[in-house]
């Protein structure tokens, strides 16, 4: 159980004692936030003792009558916020006037209690408070989190971009030489080795802004009929200059049409991803396949690999951001490691979701459900 | 994988570098550079396959990357050749630098020794630099 310290500021000995003992004998629970509190009460006669008690006891809730005889409690609250001091207070007072009430609140009170109050009032009081005091703790650990997610992430990306200027940089230097590579071959297969990580960090870099716009909201989404089967295809036509040399077949299950409500954009971001993955990761000679179908205004895609295949703890991983499965198969493929991950945000755009089933060394098939608005979905069976 | 460029020289002081880096482009222009400077070189693409290549090999120094297949698996392969080759000299290279949040205080001597390495490099490393490294670690 925490114990929370509550500052009781009143020049009426019996009123502060009353309200000491109660604050005592009380106890909160939220179960539903995961706390217990207690109180502990330290008692101040007068607002400039309160002053002084602020800082030496740092309260995490002030009760603070209105009335005093030197300081007012108004003017507590005007030292307060000229300190910066945000501890949460409750004003109380006799002159339960709406007037004073807006002052208060104006001056930084988060609320008010109106004299003469019973047991029970100071107690709502207090579990308000507290229950305020809880959430703000919360906010604040979710937002200290979301900067530790955010710098990781940049630090991250900032080493996978590194890595290949850093492998440039290398060839740039041994080629800058010319008594270096004497030979022919070798300058060659160097030029296009940094010409590939040049092109592996352009990907990187599109990626990234695909995936800043989404999850900034700022991309205009356009919701439009769009036939996904159009969309496939295409995917497929820009997977063939990598597919062909290495006589991989990749084939279309889908129906004649297939339209839906979706932003192009964001669907040729799914396709695209998903088709390159299969290509990239198969096995030469091997075979993609790509199903499309509509049931009970559900869309599935599917995209199917004859590829190297995942293990159950490399597949639990694959849709988070910079996860790029690095094993001896996979050291000579270049990804961003931030595709599936994309895929998986634009799936949960449309209520839906991405997922991988997988057997190591046979195969892997991506599924990404869609649910888009019902109204302009249809299929036409080919 | 392995890679074994050649056999020993009979009569060869040539040193033998291990180079472990998961870019294949580093290691090869590491090779490329060490080999054009009279060293023979023998490269791994992580933690695992340097650890078989010491079935075979008895390295002079080795070259490793900090970061590879985890994030860790430079600072257990690093571990791993002290026990094992405990008068090696190591060679730690990572693009790892403060300012990604990660500081290992690589200026001090305890940042050093809990690191296992003698000396580390951040990428992108200067050749010149590494070669300079290798002569003064392998002297006698």
């Amino acid at each position: 159980m925490e114990s929370l310290k509550v500052l009781v500021v009143d020049d009426e000995l019996g009123m502060r004692q009353a309200m000491a003992r109660t604050l005592e004998r009380f106890t909160i629970t939220f179960p539903d936030m995961e706390g217990d509190f207690s109180f502990l009460p330290v008692q101040a006669e007068s607002g400039e003792r309160a002053l002084e008690l602020l800082t030496a006891e740092r309260p995490d809730i002030l009760l603070l009558d209105h009335k005093l005889p030197g300081m007012s409690g108004l003017d507590v609250l005007n030292q307060m916020r000229e300190q910066g001091n945000q501890t949460l207070t409750v004003m109380v007072t006799a002159y339960a006037s709406l007037e004073t009430a807006i002052i208060a609140t104006k001056r930084g009170a988060y609320d008010f209690l109106a004299k003469p109050f019973t047991p029970e009032e100071l107690k709502t009081a207090i579990r308000k408070a507290t229950k305020h005091l809880l959430l703000a703790r919360q906010a604040r650990r979710l937002a200290e989190e979301k900067r530790q997610v955010r710098f990781q992430f940049i630090s991250v990306l900032a080493h996978e971009l590194k890595a290949p200027l850093g492998a440039v940089e290398g060839f740039l230097n041994i080629l800058r030489d010319p008594s270096m590579v004497s030979d022919a071959e070798t300058h060659a297969h160097m030029v296009d080795r940094a010409l590939i990580r040049l092109g592996g960090m352009r990907k990187l870099i599109i990626d990234l802004l695909d995936l800043t716009r989404i999850e900034s909201g700022q991309k205009q989404r356009e919701l439009l009929p769009t036939d996904l089967v159009e969309v496939a295809k295409a995917a497929i036509e820009s997977a063939m200059p990598d597919a062909d040399p290495r006589k991989i077949q990749i084939a279309l299950e889908a129906p004649s049409t297939l339209v839906a409500n979706v932003d192009r954009a964001e669907m040729e971001i799914v396709f695209n991803n998903l088709v390159s993955n299969a290509v990239k990761y198969n096995r030469d000679a091997g075979h993609v396949l790509v199903h499309l179908a509509l049931e009970n205004g559900v869309v599935t895609i599917a995209v199917k690999d004859t590829g190297i295949g995942l293990t159950p703890e490399e597949a639990s991983r694959l849709f988070k951001e910079f996860t790029r499965i690095k094993n001896e198969k996979t050291r000579t493929i270049l990804g961003s490691g931030l595709g599936l991950s994309i895929v998986k945000k634009i799936a949960s755009m449309y209520a839906g979701d991405a997922s991988v089933s997988s057997v190591a060394n046979e195969g892997s098939t991506f599924t990404v459900v869609l649910k888009p608005a019902v109204a302009a979905l249809s299929a036409r069976p080919s | 994988m392995t890679n074994s460029v050649q056999k020993p020289h009979p009569e060869a002081s040539q040193k033998l570098i291990l180079v472990v880096d998961d870019d294949p482009d580093f290691v090869m222009q590491t090779r490329f550079q060490l080999e054009r400077a009279g060293y023979r070189v023998e490269t791994a693409d992580g933690r695992g396959s340097a650890e078989k290549a010491l079935d075979t090999i008895k390295p002079d120094v080795a070259v490793l990357d900090l970061m590879m297949e985890d994030m860790d698996a430079g600072f257990i392969l690093s571990r791993f050749l002290r026990k094992r080759l405990p008068g090696m000299p190591i060679i730690m290279v990572s693009a790892v630098t403060a300012d990604t949040g990660l500081d290992f205080n690589w200026q001090n001597q305890d940042g050093r020794s809990w690191t296992n390495a003698d000396v580390i490099l951040t990428k992108p490393i200067r050749f010149e630099q590494l070669k300079r490294e290798i002569e003064r670690l392998t002297a006698v």
